[in-house]
């Protein structure tokens, strides 16, 4: 065991105490978390600085519009109902298509027009916020993944999943959704996750549960060396998310849009570990040399462009053995 | 560096305050750090038998004050009809019977209850120094001879109130010692002779009286002392054999010439002091102690509140115990829970129902309200009503569950009344969210391990040294906290994520290898 221990140290694995102990309560400021947690402050925040987020179709707030949501909905074929103050996933309602007076979801079930309110209506009651309070229900327009993911996916869109330090992307991994995981790309129910060169936007490495994989267990696809396009641009939107929110310790979320090219679907103040097993690599090494590099360059401001290009050198070119 | 710090330094000094109230307790005050500890009580009885003459009667007796030693710690005078009255004066502290007319023999108690106690008192003040004695012929002349000759031969006063007792005691004494000692016979008469000759020299002395406390005595005899002040301290000699130092058990009755019973218009048949040892509660005498000494440390403890409230805080004061586990349980070992505290409070259930009982008890609630919460679901109810129905349901189970047990004549089914109602409710909600969200195999499982968690937190409460020390030494609540706070800074890994990175690990180990 403490052989293990000596190992996972010396892998510069982050653990949950120490993310924490010594980063998020350290570099993450109390007072900016409802920029995050709020996913509607946060769209709007990411919007100001010019950053592209997927649309909003409109917010439900009180029992009464979730009742008359019909309204909102009118031209709406396609839509994804959320929780402003969700975690984890869950509470998220995706639309693809409508037949009548009913929807379907992205898993191809029909859902009726009553089961859509109640699902509006357990969101404003608190059912999937943090803590239980009331929250408020957010319809976004569908983001249509790019087809290059085609062979790595099943019914559902994957994500990247970008941790950003003192505004320097440090590690990045893409959430493959499977037929376990019923299209979601959430590591804990089932999705693959898959490490992401910094400094070229490969793909490497892959975990199942915490098991390595190669290929995708529903496509087949090897996952391994796939190239996601216009990298350096999703490396520099990364980057810009430390001066829309000041978290020190930030996680990006990122789905590419098939026609609206990459889009930030959501920023988190307490981003998991399991990106560490994706790219079976441990964060600390790349933590402590951003604080370094912070050392050498003190009081010189860099812009999002030059960070993201700093990082890409820094901590390209990782492979995995 | 010291704002990084700082939480060590809480720690450590939490720590050392709850280590010093402990031992102050248990050191100074005879807290028993462990439960059932029976300590040593001596009960003291003086019964006085009397006889009418004529007149009012006036019975005087001496009773113990504050023996250094000892402590009384209940005491009572039995004497009925009499008048009584207590001069409080230390070490002369004296019982007045009155009554104007007596009719028949009379018999007195005098009654006491009396502990040990460690701490260290005298039993007398500083004295003035005696001028010396102005004696008549042949006396002055004796007693300046004995003192010259017994100074002549002694170094300090200890070995000059020696060598006075070894020459008073001597079966042939000379002829100045036996011109002092004409007449004398008892013990006490022997020693005011001492203290006379030793005012010859200015030396302060003092008549101790006492009773050797020993097991069972019926008829315990007072014996007297000799204390004499070197100028620092009391030492005491035994006049009878001119040994020095105090008696192993001796519990000083009162000091000084006074006699032990003075009576009048009564004819006194007997005074007869008993002993007995008793044993009493550790515990009990050690809050007796404490009360008796004013300390303000005995408030430090539960056992000054009243019953019910006790019982509650005997309670409450174990919660920290059980936050505890589920600290170590997530921050150590990686473990997570349906609430954070959650389990604590479950944990406080089953204190009721017996551990296996509870588990059972509370698995057959949370799958039957699981039941009706899937029912509920397909009704799309609000939110906040749901939850209020979920909470109905299962007040009806839990009433459902008594009353049948009690129909098949178990008691187990009655206790599920104290199960937290609210508490369960909001598990079944997660847990159902959880079902729907994530698989009911991890909605379980998850289920499962904040069972086991409570499991774990109640078999750490139900340990019976802790409490104890919860009620008696709330201040280990202190070093509990100070545990908290030094876990609050552990920032390495936790036991399940040695598992979960294992394959970070087992790469680095190749890498290694290579």
């Amino acid at each position: 065991m403490l052989r293990r221990v000596q190992q996972l140290k010396s892998a510069g694995v982050l653990g949950m105490n120490r993310r924490n102990g010594d980063f998020i309560l350290s570099c993450n400021d109390r007072s900016r978390y409802p920029l995050v947690d709020d996913k509607v402050k946060c769209k709007r925040r990411l919007q100001q600085k010019g950053l592209a987020v997927p649309g909003l179709i409109g917010l439900v707030e009180s029992m009464r519009m979730a009742s008359r949501v019909d309204e909102i909905l009118v031209d709406e074929t396609e839509f994804v109902i959320k929780p402003a103050n969700g975690s984890g996933g869950d509470g998220i309602l995706v639309i693809t298509d409508r037949v009548q007076d009913h929807f379907v979801d992205n898993d191809g079930r029909l859902v009726e027009q009553g089961e859509l309110k109640h699902h509006l209506t357990d969101v404003i009651g608190g059912l999937y916020s943090l803590g239980g309070q009331p929250d408020l229900a957010m319809i976004e327009t569908l983001v249509h993944f790019d087809p290059a993911f085609g062979s790595l996916t099943y019914h559902g869109v994957p994500d990247i999943r970008v941790i950003v330090y003192q505004g320097y992307p440090v590690m990045a991994m893409t959430r493959l959704p499977t037929r376990m995981s019923h299209g979601k790309a959430n590591l804990h129910q089932g999705a693959i996750g898959v490490g992401i060169d910094l400094g070229s936007g490969v793909t490497v490495g892959g975990v199942a549960g915490n098991k390595a994989v190669s290929t995708h267990p529903d496509t087949g696809a090897a996952i391994e060396g796939f190239c996601i396009a216009g990298w350096g641009k999703l490396m520099e939107m990364s980057a810009s998310c430390f001066e829309a929110v000041e978290l020190g310790y930030l996680g990006v979320d990122i789905v590419l849009d098939r026609d609206l090219g990459p889009l930030i679907l959501e920023l988190n103040a307490r981003p998991g570990l399991n990106i560490q097993i994706a790219n079976r690599r441990g964060l600390r090494h790349s933590l402590d040399a951003v604080d370094q590099y912070l050392q050498e360059t003190k009081g010189q401001r860099m812009s999002p462009e030059q960070r993201a290009e700093w990082s890409g050198h820094q901590f390209g070119g990782h492979a995995i053995q | 560096m010291s704002r990084n710090r700082q939480w060590l330094v809480l720690s450590v000094l939490l720590f050392l305050l709850g280590g010093l109230i402990f031992g102050y307790k248990v050191v100074r005050l005879g807290y028993p750090p462990l439960p059932d500890v029976s300590a040593e009580v001596w009960l003291i009885q003086a019964r006085l038998q009397m006889r009418p003459q004529d007149g009012p009667v006036r019975a005087s007796l001496i009773v113990p004050s504050i023996p250094p030693g000892f402590l009384i710690n209940e005491e009572n005078f039995i004497s009925r009809g009499f008048g009584l009255t207590v001069d409080d004066v230390p070490f002369k502290r004296r019982a007045n019977w009155a009554i104007r007319r007596l009719k028949g023999n009379k018999t007195l108690y005098y009654r006491a209850n009396v502990i040990p106690d460690m701490r260290r008192r005298g039993f007398a003040r500083r004295p003035a120094y005696p001028p010396v004695p102005q004696l008549e012929e042949p006396f002055a002349t004796a007693l300046t001879d004995i003192v010259v000759e017994v100074r002549s031969e002694s170094a300090d006063t200890e070995s000059f109130t020696s060598a006075i007792l070894m020459r008073l005691l001597d079966e042939s004494p000379d002829e100045n010692v036996s011109l002092f000692l004409s007449g004398v016979n008892t013990t006490r008469e022997r020693i005011a002779v001492a203290q006379s000759l030793l005012a010859g020299a200015r030396i302060p002395s003092l008549q101790v009286h006492g009773i050797t406390l020993q097991a069972n005595v019926e008829r315990a005899s007072v014996k007297s002392l000799l204390a004499v002040f070197n100028g620092d301290d009391w030492l005491v000699f035994d006049a009878q054999t001119g040994h020095q130092g105090m008696p192993p058990e001796f519990m000083i009755w009162w000091t000084g010439k006074g006699d032990l019973i003075r009576v009048s218009g009564a004819h006194l048949d007997d005074l007869q002091i008993s002993v007995r040892r008793g044993s009493a509660s550790a515990l009990e005498l050690a809050t007796k102690r404490a009360e008796k000494k004013g300390s303000l440390l005995r408030l430090v403890s539960t056992l000054q509140l009243p019953i019910q409230t006790q019982a509650v805080y005997e309670i409450l004061l174990l919660i920290p115990f059980g936050i505890l586990v589920i600290v170590i349980l997530r921050n150590l070992i990686g473990l997570s829970s349906f609430g954070t505290f959650a389990p604590v409070l479950i944990a406080l259930e089953f204190r009721e129902t017996e551990l296996l009982k509870g588990i059972v008890l509370f698995m057959l609630i949370v799958s039957l309200g699981l039941f009706f919460r899937f029912y509920l679901e397909r009704l799309r109810l609000l939110l906040v009503p749901r939850l209020a129905a979920v909470v109905t349901i299962v007040v009806l189970l839990m009433t459902v569950i008594s009353i049948i047990s009690n129909e098949m004549g178990t008691e187990t089914g009655l206790s599920v009344s104290l199960f937290p109602m609210i508490i369960i409710s909001m598990i079944i909600e997660r847990m159902s969210v959880v079902w729907e969200e994530r698989g009911a195999l991890i909605s379980i499982q998850e289920g499962l391990g904040s069972l086991f968690m409570a499991a774990l937190a109640f078999l750490v409460m139900s340990i019976d040294l802790l409490g104890y020390w919860a009620a008696v030494f709330p201040e280990v609540n202190l070093l509990v906290l100070a545990v908290i706070v030094a876990l609050g800074r552990y920032t390495g890994f936790r036991l399940t994520e040695l598992r979960r990175f294992g394959q970070i690990a087992h790469d680095q180990q190749r890498k290694g290898g290579a």
